[in-house]
């Protein structure tokens, strides 16, 4: 692979991590901790909704952002012809 | 049937289970001992790094700690699952692409250097060894309440079973026990938790139930009578944020680079066939641990409201609105005999009365009532998973789940613990330090006679548990997040660090964070040497001990980074290596290097 699309392909991973990291950091640390009173002003069924980010939905978030991230590495592997077998 | 020949029935068809399954996945080479023969599917992998990673303390520990923090547990649901997103994205296919065996290698090879891979081994060890002690003492306290037996008795019958199965199937072997163990503990946590959900709030789903109205028919969210209940008695509201927020958000980061930099957790990822394996084997482990972890607040919650309404069973301060000690159900009579619970009647009127009397608002009640102390002094927070099933009065048959599921976890964690610890020993210091000529029969022998050290060296420690046998788990995560993830993390993504910039972030990491423990903890834990008061008020900035593995990390980036600019490039071929790590065409099949 030549050096140019070798350094395509990670910069393209490069975003799509950072991305992917914002949402990690969004629904964990902002939601869940730093905006947890405010959030907790809305209210979901029996969930104050701060706490249900941090008690609940950061990790369904956590594990939606790994299949996503896991699906489109595979697809980036075939565009850049750098996928296994 | 009596409970205990139900235990009895249930741990033992687990026990033979387990064996089984060792005589079946035999090791045969050192790849199959050390990472399986890459061969395991990406979902059983993911099944089996669930249950390697969810410890006693998972099963155990976690619910309890939510029980009676509240809001505040959250920074341990959401950093232990956090992790996988990093470990996922940062670490997991590009250790898997370049196909070695254990962690301190994969360092040693990216850094040129032997100091870095011993000093790699070194955190390992210490890490993977303190954690495995805490397991060791989970596995006796399940036995001895359970079955009944002596605590030494339970902790031979596991290591017996543990040395079986590691010490033969390796890698190999464990993993298929771990499958096994986490379809035991998963089926052994959730059960309980639906039966309780559905008794409290008529909903079978406890992640709904925690969000639904109470089953009574008052139309009151169960949440907010939670809240109520225990603002009644003078306790903190359980939705409420009690600790400093600082050292929430670092506590949090903490246990996410930990967990991402724990080296059981890790090569779990060198096992499977492909670079995409390893990406989502990690998704897939993170949907097995997050069935566990979003059970966990639910179970927290409705255990702290059932002892509350066991113990206050009317209004506050009303007469014979409290429990009577002679009227006490059979659990709290079988946990006082553990110590774990006491009772102490206070102003002598054979009731019970649980209150916060620490707080200044619900003295003048208390006073009225004549009350005179809160007489519930001490309700261990372990006791929770495992009473809660008796609290809320369910069948037999679950609580004999319960006690082999707290023990599979157990098993299951210290397993992948101790195989990390013989494959660094006997890869990476025996194999690649000390005596590179060996065979790879000989290496096989190596790992085994390791193993089946490391088993006994863990038993010690779980009989005669060093006095700070708690604590070093903050060490554990510490050493993990400040030292191995930033090195590993910079191995991939910054093609400039060399083996001066990694060696010494990993020492300045690791110093720093060692020393912040050191300063509240002891020196080397050793009790009276603490030089600061270890509460939120003597914490530097608030940051408690456990949450400064996160600026240990920043100081091992930072210094790595400084060093490696001021020093010479590292060589070319490394660099060639990096560019190969960071692409997935041409990762070997289960092929030996």
């Amino acid at each position: 692979m030549s050096s140019d699309k070798a350094q395509a392909y990670w910069k393209a991973n490069l975003r799509l991590v950072l991305g992917c990291l914002a949402v990690w950091f969004v629904v964990s640390f902002l939601f869940g901790i730093l905006l947890v009173d405010v959030l907790n002003a809305v209210q979901i069924g029996g969930y104050k909704l701060g706490f249900w980010f941090a008690q609940q939905g950061s990790i369904y978030t956590f594990v939606a952002l790994v299949f996503f991230y896991a699906s489109r590495m595979n697809k980036l592997d075939r565009e850049f012809d750098v996928h296994e077998d | 049937m009596e409970l205990q020949t139900l235990t009895y029935i249930v741990v033992g068809l687990t026990f033979a289970l387990y064996m089984g399954i060792a005589v079946w996945a035999r090791a045969s080479t050192t790849s199959e001992f050390y990472v399986a023969g890459k061969g395991i599917h990406p979902v059983q992998n993911g099944m089996a790094t669930a249950a390697d990673w969810m410890s006693a303390a998972s099963f155990i520990s976690m619910a309890g700690l939510i029980a009676f923090k509240g809001y505040d547990a959250s920074v341990y649901l959401m950093g232990w699952t956090g992790g996988y997103v990093l470990l996922a994205m940062l670490l997991a296919p590009y250790l898997r692409k370049y196909g070695k065996f254990t962690v301190p290698e994969f360092i040693g090879d990216r850094f040129y250097s032997r100091t870095a891979r011993i000093v790699a081994v070194i955190c390992l060890i210490v890490a993977s060894l303190t954690y495995v002690i805490g397991q060791m003492k989970g596995i006796g306290v399940a036995f001895s309440r359970f079955l009944e037996v002596p605590f030494e008795a339970g902790l031979f019958a596991g290591m017996a079973i543990v040395f079986f199965y590691a010490v033969l199937g390796g890698m190999k072997g464990v993993t298929y026990t771990q499958i096994a163990q986490y379809v035991v503990l998963i089926f052994a946590y959730t059960v309980p938790a639906v039966f309780i959900s559905l008794q409290l709030t008529g909903n079978p789903i406890p992640q709904l139930g925690l969000g639904s109205t109470m089953a009574d028919g008052s139309g009151v969210y169960l949440l907010d009578k939670l809240d109520l209940v225990l603002g009644d008695l003078g306790f903190a509201a359980y939705t409420e944020q009690k600790g400093g927020t600082l050292n929430m958000v670092l506590l949090t980061l903490s246990l996410m680079i930990g967990t991402a930099g724990l080296p059981h957790v890790i090569m779990r990822f060198f096992t499977v066939p492909k670079v995409r394996d390893a990406r989502s084997s990690a998704g897939w482990a993170l949907v097995f641990i997050a069935l566990l972890y979003t059970t966990a607040p639910a179970v927290g919650a409705m255990a702290r409201l059932n002892l509350m309404n066991t113990i206050q069973t009317g209004p506050v301060a009303a007469v014979d609105a409290n429990l009577a000690y002679a009227d006490k159900p059979q659990w709290f009579t079988n946990w006082e005999k553990t110590g774990l619970l006491k009772y102490e009647d206070k102003n002598g009127d054979g009731k019970i009365q649980y209150y916060n009397d620490k707080s200044q608002s619900f003295a003048e009640t208390a006073d009225k009532a004549g009350w005179k102390g809160n007489e519930m002094v001490k309700v261990d927070r372990d006791i929770m998973v495992l009473a809660n099933p008796e609290i809320a009065k369910l069948p037999n048959w679950v609580i004999a789940l319960v006690a082999a599921g707290g023990i599979a976890a157990a098993l299951s964690t210290a397993a992948g613990l101790l195989l990390a610890i013989a494959s660094s020993i006997s890869h990476d210091l025996m194999k690649g330090v000390f005596k590179p000529e060996i065979t790879e029969k000989q290496e096989l022998l190596y790992s085994r006679i390791a193993m089946a050290g490391a088993v006994l060296v863990a038993g010690y420690f779980g009989l005669n548990p060093p006095g700070f046998a708690a604590q070093v788990v903050a060490l554990a995560f510490g050493l993990a997040a400040s030292s191995l993830f930033p090195a590993l993390m910079m191995g991939i993504f910054v093609k400039r660090i060399n083996n001066k910039g990694a060696v010494a972030g990993m020492l300045a990491g690791l110093g720093s964070t060692l020393i912040y423990i050191f300063l509240y903890k002891g020196i080397l834990f050793i009790p009276g040497t603490a030089m600061l008061a270890d509460n939120p008020g003597g914490w530097m900035m608030g940051i408690s001990p456990g949450a400064f593995g996160a600026v240990g990390a920043l100081i091992n980036f930072a210094v790595a980074y400084a060093v490696s600019n001021a020093t010479e490039e590292p060589p070319e071929h490394i660099q060639h290596m990096v560019e190969d790590i960071r692409v997935p065409a041409g990762a070997g099949g289960a092929s030996d290097h």
